[in-house]
C-alpha cells in the first residue's frame, strides 16, 4: 500500500465550547457607519488553555505553541525585590521614551489588552511598541490575556472600557502570581493611574508609579532615565492659577454635534504667519482660546460661531518669538492677547471644542535662553523648568523640566509633548535627547530627518540578507536560465537613458524606431525592481515603510539598499539589465495603435544627461541612437500638444539647484534655478504615457485592488482669493470651471513686460490645488480616479520603482496582469492595499517637505556668508508688511514696516508715500539673522526698492 | 482612534476570535427542528445559524417545473430580519440571496438521486437566522442534514466550508470580518473528495487555488465526521425509542 505524507499543516479541528465559557463567548461592538448611524453587533470569541507564560523552564507551558523562555532573572531595584514589570496602556502612551531607555534585562510582561488599546489609540506608538517587543536583546513577553481562559474578561455592568482594561491587566498580575512556581520573581504592576493602584493594592498586588519606580532604580541606571519620566499623568492636577482654556466637550456630545452638523471635524492647520491663528477645514480659529490647545496636525472638532462673530483672517504678521519673549515659565502671567479687528471680508470662524486624535510626536527644538536661570545658577545641575522652541513656526513652545539645561543651551534637542492642561498656556513635555551643536552639519541633517519623520537608520542584517548572494558581481544569467522564462531579448534595441547629471539610480530608458508598416515603435524600459524585491520579505517591508527615497541637497536616503538602487537595478549603459518594458506602436500623430507590456533584458547604449541628449539631438549626427532621440522628441511634442488640448495644467513650483563646493564642505557656492530643456519634456511625456497605459491595464485586471494615483479637482472656493487679487490688481479673470478652462486662463495671465509674472501666477495657482495621492481602485468610485492636473481619467506610477514604493506594487500587479507571475495575496487584499498606500502617501508628502527644507537650509548657509540683493514679487499684503517671493532663490520672506497705510480691499499698502501691491516687483536684500533666544537662524529680508529700508 | 480595524492574525498566531488558522468554529447540528417539514435541520457554525426545511418529494407546485424522468430541486433562501446579515441585505440585496439559492441547487442536483423521484419536486427552504460569515457553507451543511432527515436518497453527504488567504496563510471557516477582508473560497465536497462546489470571491492564482482547494476538501472531511456522529446518535435514539414502543406494546403498558 502506498502511504502519502501527512499534511504539512497542523490538524484541522473543530473548537468546542463548554458551558463555562458562554459568558465569554461574545463581544459586543459598537460601530459608526459612514452616515453616522451607530450599529451594535456581536463578534464571537474563544478562550484557550494553550497560551504560554514565557517563564524560563515552566513545566506547564514549555510545550505550548509559541513558547520562548523570555522571563528569566528578576530585575534588581533598591526598594523592590527582584521582579518583572507588568505595564498598562497609559505607560505605553505616555512613557514610551522611558520604556525604550529601560535596561534590556528589565523583564516586561505586556498584556495583549495594552497592545490592542495602543493600536487603537496611536499607530506611531504602536509601531514603537512593536519594535520594543521584537528586539531580541530585550526581555519582553506578550501575554495574550483576553485569549487565555484564566485572564479573559467580559464587560461587567456599569463598567467603562477603561475600567475593564485595568481589571484585565490586574487579572494578568494575579494569573502570573498563581501560575509561576513558588519563589518566582515578584510581579509588579507599573501604572500611573492612581485609582488602578488603589484597586491593585486592595487586591494584594504589588504596584508602583513611574516616578517612584525610576527614583528607586540603582543610581547608574536612574541618572539616565530620570529626565525621561513624564510627570504628573495621575499626579496632582496642577492648577497654575487661572483657567486659560475651556474644557473639551465629552466624546458623546462631540459625536452628536458632528452628526447634526453643528460641529465640524478636521485637521488643525496653524498659520505660517501668525501664531495666534489657525484653520480647520477652512474655518478660521482666531486667538489662543479659539485654537484651544490644538497642535499642528491634531484631528479636532470645531464649533462654528454665529455669523455676527465671524472675522477676517489676520492681516498682521505676528511673530511668536518676539511676542512671547517675556512669558514666564513658572507663572502663568495673564497675557494681553492682541486680536485686532481686521478689515476685510469675514470668513466662517469657529472655536475648538474637542480633540479626536492628537498628532503629537517628538519635535526638534532649541532651548529658549531667556527662560533659563541666570548664569550663576546655571552651573548647578538642579532640575529647572524651561521653554523649548520647536524649529517649526507652526508649533507652540513646550515647557519641560530638565537637570541638563546648562549643557543643552547651544544644542538642537528632541522634545515631546506629554500633555496640555486647560490651566496652562503652554503644553508640557519632556526632553528625549540631544542631536548636537546648533548649525553643525550632523545636527542639522539629523534634525531635518527627524522633523520630517524620515526613517534613516542603515539597512539591517535581515534586510541585506535579501540581496542576491553574488553581490555586485551579479549578472544577467546566460539565456536558458530560469530568469529568461517569459522574458523578451531586447538587448539589440537602441535604448538609452536621459537623466539629470550625476544620476546613479537610473529607473528608466527609452527607444523609438520606424516600423516597416510606416508606424513607429516606441518603448519605455523600467528597472525590473520586483525581480529583486520579493513580496513580504524584510527588504520589501522596509521599502514599504520608507515609501520613497528622500533627496536632500547633500544626502540621499534610499528606499532600497544601494546595491540594488544604484547598481543591479539601475539601467546603466553598456551592461545587460533586467527591465519591464512598455512598447507602443504609434502612428505619425503619436496616437497609440497598440500597446504591450513585457519583462525584458536590455543593454542601454548610452546614459545621457538632459543637456547631452539635447546637444546630440540638435547636432549633425545621423546614427541610429541620435535618430531614436529625434523620433522620441517628435512624438513627445505631439503627445504634449494632445495633453494640453485635453486640458492638462502646466503648473509651476520653483525648483532650485544647489552647487556644493565639495562633498566635504557644507558651504554651498551657488544657487541657481533648474533649467528645463526639450529633452526634459521628452522623458516626461513618455513616462506619463507609460504610467497611463499601465494604469488602464492593471485597473482592467484588478478592478478592486489596482494601485492608482489621482489628483482631485480642487474646490472652486480655493481659488477665490487668487481670483479676487488678479481681478483687482490686474483686471484678469481666472476661469476655474474645469482644468481646461483653468489652463487656458492661466495661459492668458501674461504681462508682456514681465515674463516672470505668468510663472508667479502659476505658483500661486498651484498652491490652491489639492495634493495628488495613491489609492486602491476599489476604495473610490470610477469617476474619482481622475487626475485633474494631468487631465487624464486614470493614472498611476510605474516608472520609478527604485525610488517609489507604489511603483513596486504596480510592477507586481502588472506582472500578474500579463500572467508573468501569480499575484501575491497581499495585493488582493483591499485593506492591505489601503494601509500600505496610506503610509506611502504620508512618506511621499514628508519627503517633499524634507527636500524643500534641505534646500532652504543651504540657501540660508549661502546667505550667511553674504547678503544678496535680488528681485522679488509681492504675493501678499498685511497690515504691517508684505510677503514676497524671491524666484532666484525660491524663497519666500516677510518684509515688515512700521508706519504704513493698508488697503485690504485692494491688496495694497502705502509706505513713505509709495504704494506697493500684490504682483509688484520690488528689490530686496536677503540675509540671515539669528534669533538670540531660540538660536534659530532666520532669513531676513529688507526692501531696497522702491523704499529703501537700509537707510 | 488610530485604527479600529481588527487584526486578521496577530503576532501570537491567533485570529481576532482567538482561533488558530486551522481551527473551525464551534459547530452545532440539530435534526428535525421544524416538525411541519418533511425533513429539517438547524446548523450553527460560530454565530452563523441557518435552518433548512425540506418539502417533498411532492407534486410540483407548478406544472412547468416537472421533469418526466427525475425530481426537480427548488431552493429558496430567506433572511430573518434580525439576522444582522448586513453584507447580504444592504449591499447586494436580493441578488445575493438568489446567488446563494442557485449555488445550493447546483450543489445538490447531482447528489440527490433525483431519478428515484420522477415528475416530483424537492423543495428546500433556507432561513438565515443569524449571520457572522459563511452563510453559504452553513446553508449547504444544513441542507444535507435536512435531506437526510427527510429520508431522501443521496449519493453521499455534502459538507461545505469557507476558507480565506491572509498573505500566505490560509484561514479556515471565516467569520464575517475575515470574509470582508480576505480573498475567500467556498468549497463543498463529498467524502470521496469529489468537489461539488468551489466558489471564489476574488481572483486567486492557480497555485494557490489548488492548495486551498485541497485544504478545503480536508476541512469538509472533518465536518463530515461530525455530521456522521450526529446522524448516528439520532438513529440510535430513534431505534431505542421504537424499541421501547414495541416493547411497551408487548408488555401491554
Ligand atoms: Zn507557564
Amino acid at each position: 500500500m502506498m502511504t502519502t505524507a501527512g499534511p504539512s499543516h497542523p490538524p484541522i479541528t473543530i473548537l468546542k465550547r463548554t458551558r463555562a465559557d458562554l459568558g465569554l463567548a461574545q463581544n459586543k461592538f459598537l460601530k459608526k457607519t459612514a452616515k453616522g448611524k451607530v450599529l451594535s453587533f456581536l463578534r464571537e470569541r474563544y478562550v484557550r488553555d494553550d497560551i504560554p507564560c514565557g517563564f524560563e523552564g515552566c513545566d506547564q507551558c514549555r510545550d505550548l505553541p509559541g513558547y520562548k523562555p523570555v522571563l528569566q532573572k528578576g530585575y534588581r531595584h533598591t526598594k523592590i525585590d527582584p521582579h518583572y514589570l507588568v505595564i498598562d496602556t497609559n505607560i505605553v502612551l505616555h512613557q514610551m521614551d522611558l520604556l525604550e531607555a529601560f535596561p534590556p534585562d528589565l523583564a516586561l510582561i505586556i498584556p495583549s489588552t495594552t497592545i490592542r488599546e495602543t493600536r487603537h489609540r496611536s499607530l506611531p506608538l504602536y509601531n514603537r511598541l512593536q519594535q520594543l517587543v521584537q528586539d531580541d536583546e530585550r526581555k519582553v513577553w506578550i501575554w495574550w490575556n483576553e485569549e487565555r481562559r484564566e485572564t479573559a474578561t467580559h464587560a461587567e455592568e456599569n463598567e467603562g472600557p477603561n475600567d475593564r482594561n485595568d481589571r484585565a491587566i490586574r487579572l494578568t498580575c494575579h494569573f502570573y502570581n498563581q501560575h509561576l512556581p513558588i519563589g518566582h520573581p515578584l510581579i509588579v504592576l507599573l501604572t500611573d493611574d492612581r485609582r488602578n493602584r488603589e484597586l491593585a493594592e486592595a487586591e494584594g498586588l504589588v504596584c508602583c508609579n513611574t516616578k517612584t519606580y525610576v527614583d528607586g532604580l540603582v543610581p547608574e541606571v536612574r541618572q539616565d532615565l530620570v529626565d525621561l519620566v513624564v510627570g504628573g499623568v495621575d499626579a496632582e492636577v496642577v492648577t497654575r492659577g487661572r483657567r486659560v482654556y475651556e474644557e473639551y466637550l465629552s466624546q458623546d456630545v462631540l459625536n452628536a454635534g458632528i452628526k447634526t452638523g453643528r460641529f465640524v471635524q478636521g485637521y488643525f492647520n496653524a498659520s505660517q504667519y501668525n501664531y495666534l491663528e489657525g484653520t480647520v477645514s477652512g474655518i478660521l480659529l482666531a486667538g489662543r482660546q479659539a485654537m484651544n490647545r490644538s497642535v499642528q496636525g491634531d484631528l479636532v472638532v470645531v464649533e462654528l460661531l454665529p455669523k455676527a462673530e465671524w472675522r477676517a483672517p489676520g492681516q498682521d504678521v505676528v511673530d511668536a518669538d518676539v511676542d512671547q519673549r517675556n512669558d514666564d515659565v513658572e507663572n502663568e502671567v495673564e497675557a494681553k492677547e492682541k486680536i485686532q479687528e481686521n478689515v476685510g471680508r469675514p470668513v466662517p470662524t469657529g472655536k475648538v471644542v474637542g480633540v479626536v486624535k492628537r498628532n503629537w510626536r517628538a519635535y526638534v527644538c532649541h532651548l529658549d535662553r531667556s527662560s533659563l536661570l541666570p548664569e550663576a545658577q546655571l552651573a548647578s545641575l538642579s532640575q529647572q523648568t524651561v521653554f523649548a522652541t520647536p524649529l517649526s513656526v507652526t508649533l507652540p513652545r513646550i515647557r519641560l523640566r530638565t537637570r541638563q539645561a546648562p549643557t543643552l543651551v547651544d544644542q538642537k534637542i528632541l522634545v515631546t509633548i506629554d500633555s496640555w492642561s486647560p490651566f496652562s498656556r503652554y503644553p508640557d513635555g519632556h526632553f528625549v535627547r540631544a542631536l548636537g551643536k546648533v548649525e553643525s552639519k550632523e545636527a542639522e541633517q539629523e534634525s531635518l530627518l527627524l522633523e520630517y519623520e524620515v526613517p534613516y537608520r542603515p539597512f539591517g542584517k535581515a534586510i541585506l540578507n535579501c540581496l542576491p548572494v553574488e553581490g555586485d558581481s551579479w549578472k544577467v544569467p546566460p539565456k536558458g536560465d530560469l530568469v529568461w522564462r517569459d522574458r523578451e531579448d531586447l538587448r539589440d534595441l537602441i535604448v538609452c537613458s536621459i537623466d539629470p547629471p550625476g544620476c546613479q539610480d537610473i529607473d528608466d530608458a527609452l527607444h523609438a524606431r520606424e516600423l516597416p508598416n510606416g508606424n513607429i515603435e516606441a518603448g519605455v524600459h523600467i528597472a525590473d525592481v520586483s525581480h529583486f524585491v520579493l513580496p513580504n520579505n524584510p527588504m520589501d517591508s522596509e521599502a514599504a515603510s520608507r515609501g520613497t527615497t528622500v533627496y536632500l541637497v547633500d544626502k540621499r536616503i534610499d528606499m532600497l539598499p544601494a546595491l540594488l538602487g544604484t547598481n543591479l537595478c539601475s539601467l546603466r549603459p553598456f551592461v545587460e539589465r533586467l527591465a519591464f518594458s512598455v512598447i507602443w506602436e504609434m502612428n505619425d500623430d503619436a496616437e497609440i495603435v497598440n500597446v504591450r507590456f513585457v519583462k525584458s533584458v536590455i543593454a542601454s547604449k548610452e546614459a545621457f544627461t538632459y543637456e547631452a541628449a539635447q546637444n546630440r539631438k540638435d547636432g549633425p549626427l545621423k546614427d541610429p541612437l541620435t535618430q531614436s532621440i529625434r523620433l522620441l522628441n517628435t512624438l513627445a511634442i505631439k503627445l504634449k500638444a494632445a495633453r494640453m488640448r485635453a486640458g492638462a495644467l502646466s503648473l509651476s513650483s520653483p525648483e532650485l539647484k544647489i552647487h556644493l563646493a565639495s562633498s566635504e564642505s557644507a558651504e554651498p557656492i551657488d544657487v541657481e534655478q533648474k533649467q528645463l530643456r526639450e529633452t526634459n519634456s521628452l522623458v516626461e511625456e513618455f513616462m506619463l504615457l507609460a504610467n497611463i497605459s499601465v494604469a488602464a491595464k492593471i485597473q482592467e485586471t484588478f478592478p478592486a485592488t489596482a494601485v492608482l494615483r489621482r489628483h482631485g479637482e480642487p474646490p472652486k472656493t480655493n481659488f477665490e482669493a487668487l481670483q479676487d487679487i488678479l481681478h483687482k490688481r490686474r483686471g484678469m479673470t481666472l476661469d476655474v470651471s474645469s482644468s481646461k478652462a483653468l489652463a487656458e486662463s492661466l495661459d492668458a495671465c501674461v504681462d508682456p513686460q514681465r515674463p516672470e509674472f505668468n510663472t508667479l501666477v502659476r505658483i500661486m495657482a498651484t498652491r490652491c490645488m489639492l495634493a495628488a495621492e495613491y489609492f486602491g481602485s476599489g476604495s473610490v468610485s470610477k469617476e474619482a480616479y481622475r487626475h485633474y492636473g494631468l487631465a487624464t481619467p486614470i493614472y498611476t506610477h510605474f516608472t520609478s520603482p527604485i525610488r517609489r514604493y507604489a511603483d513596486v506594487l504596480v510592477h507586481r500587479q502588472l506582472a500578474a496582469a500579463i500572467n508573468y507571475t501569480p499575484l501575491h495575496p497581499s495585493l488582493q487584499s483591499k485593506s492591505h492595499i489601503e494601509k500600505t498606500l496610506n503610509v506611502v502617501n504620508k512618506r511621499h508628502r514628508l519627503a517633499q517637505m524634507a527636500g524643500r527644507a534641505s534646500v532652504e537650509f543651504y540657501v540660508g548657509l549661502a546667505l550667511k556668508g553674504a547678503a544678496r540683493r535680488e528681485d522679488a514679487f509681492v504675493i501678499r499684503t498685511f497690515r504691517n508688511g508684505l510677503a514676497v517671493f524671491v524666484s532666484a532663490l525660491g524663497l519666500e520672506g516677510l518684509i515688515m514696516f512700521k508706519d504704513i497705510e493698508y488697503d485690504a480691499e485692494n491688496y495694497i499698502i502705502t509706505v513713505g508715500g509709495v504704494t506697493i501691491g500684490v504682483f509688484d516687483r520690488v528689490r530686496v536684500e536677503v540675509g540671515v539673522e539669528k534669533d538670540k533666544n531660540t538660536q534659530r537662524g532666520k532669513v531676513k529680508m529688507v526692501m531696497i526698492e522702491p523704499v529703501n529700508q537700509t537707510l | 482612534m488610530a485604527s479600529s480595524r481588527l487584526e486578521i492574525l496577530n503576532d501570537g498566531g491567533l485570529r481576532h476570535d482567538a482561533r488558530r488558522p486551522y481551527e473551525l468554529r464551534s459547530l452545532s447540528l440539530e435534526l428535525s427542528t421544524h416538525p411541519n417539514a418533511d425533513g429539517s435541520s438547524t446548523v450553527s457554525q460560530g454565530l452563523t445559524t441557518v435552518s433548512a426545511s425540506v418539502f417533498g418529494p411532492r407534486e410540483p407546485k407548478q406544472r412547468a417545473g416537472s421533469v418526466h424522468d427525475k425530481a426537480s430541486v427548488v431552493v429558496e433562501v430567506g433572511v430573518a430580519p434580525w439576522a444582522g446579515a448586513r453584507e447580504v441585505r444592504r449591499t447586494r440585496g436580493d441578488k445575493r440571496l438568489l446567488e446563494i439559492a442557485a449555488a445550493i441547487r447546483q450543489t445538490f442536483e447531482p447528489v440527490i438521486m433525483t431519478h428515484l423521484y420522477p415528475r416530483s419536486e424537492i423543495a428546500v427552504h433556507i432561513q438565515v437566522i443569524s449571520a457572522d460569515g459563511g452563510i453559504l457553507p452553513t446553508a449547504i451543511n444544513a441542507t444535507t442534514l435536512a435531506l437526510v432527515d427527510a429520508g431522501i436518497s443521496l449519493i453521499d453527504y455534502v459538507t461545505s466550508l469557507s476558507l480565506g488567504l491572509h498573505l500566505t496563510q490560509p484561514l479556515l471557516d471565516l467569520s464575517a470580518p475575515e470574509e470582508a477582508d480576505l480573498p475567500t473560497l467556498v468549497v463543498a465536497a463529498l467524502p470521496s473528495g469529489k468537489v461539488t462546489l468551489a466558489q471564489m470571491e476574488t481572483r486567486l492564482h492557480v497555485d494557490r487555488f489548488e492548495e486551498m482547494l485541497t485544504l478545503g476538501v480536508e476541512g469538509c472531511g472533518v465536518l463530515k465526521t461530525e455530521m456522521d456522529r450526529v446522524v448516528k446518535d439520532r438513529t440510535t435514539r430513534v431505534v431505542e425509542r421504537m424499541d421501547k414502543v414495541i416493547q411497551g406494546r408487548i408488555t401491554g403498558d
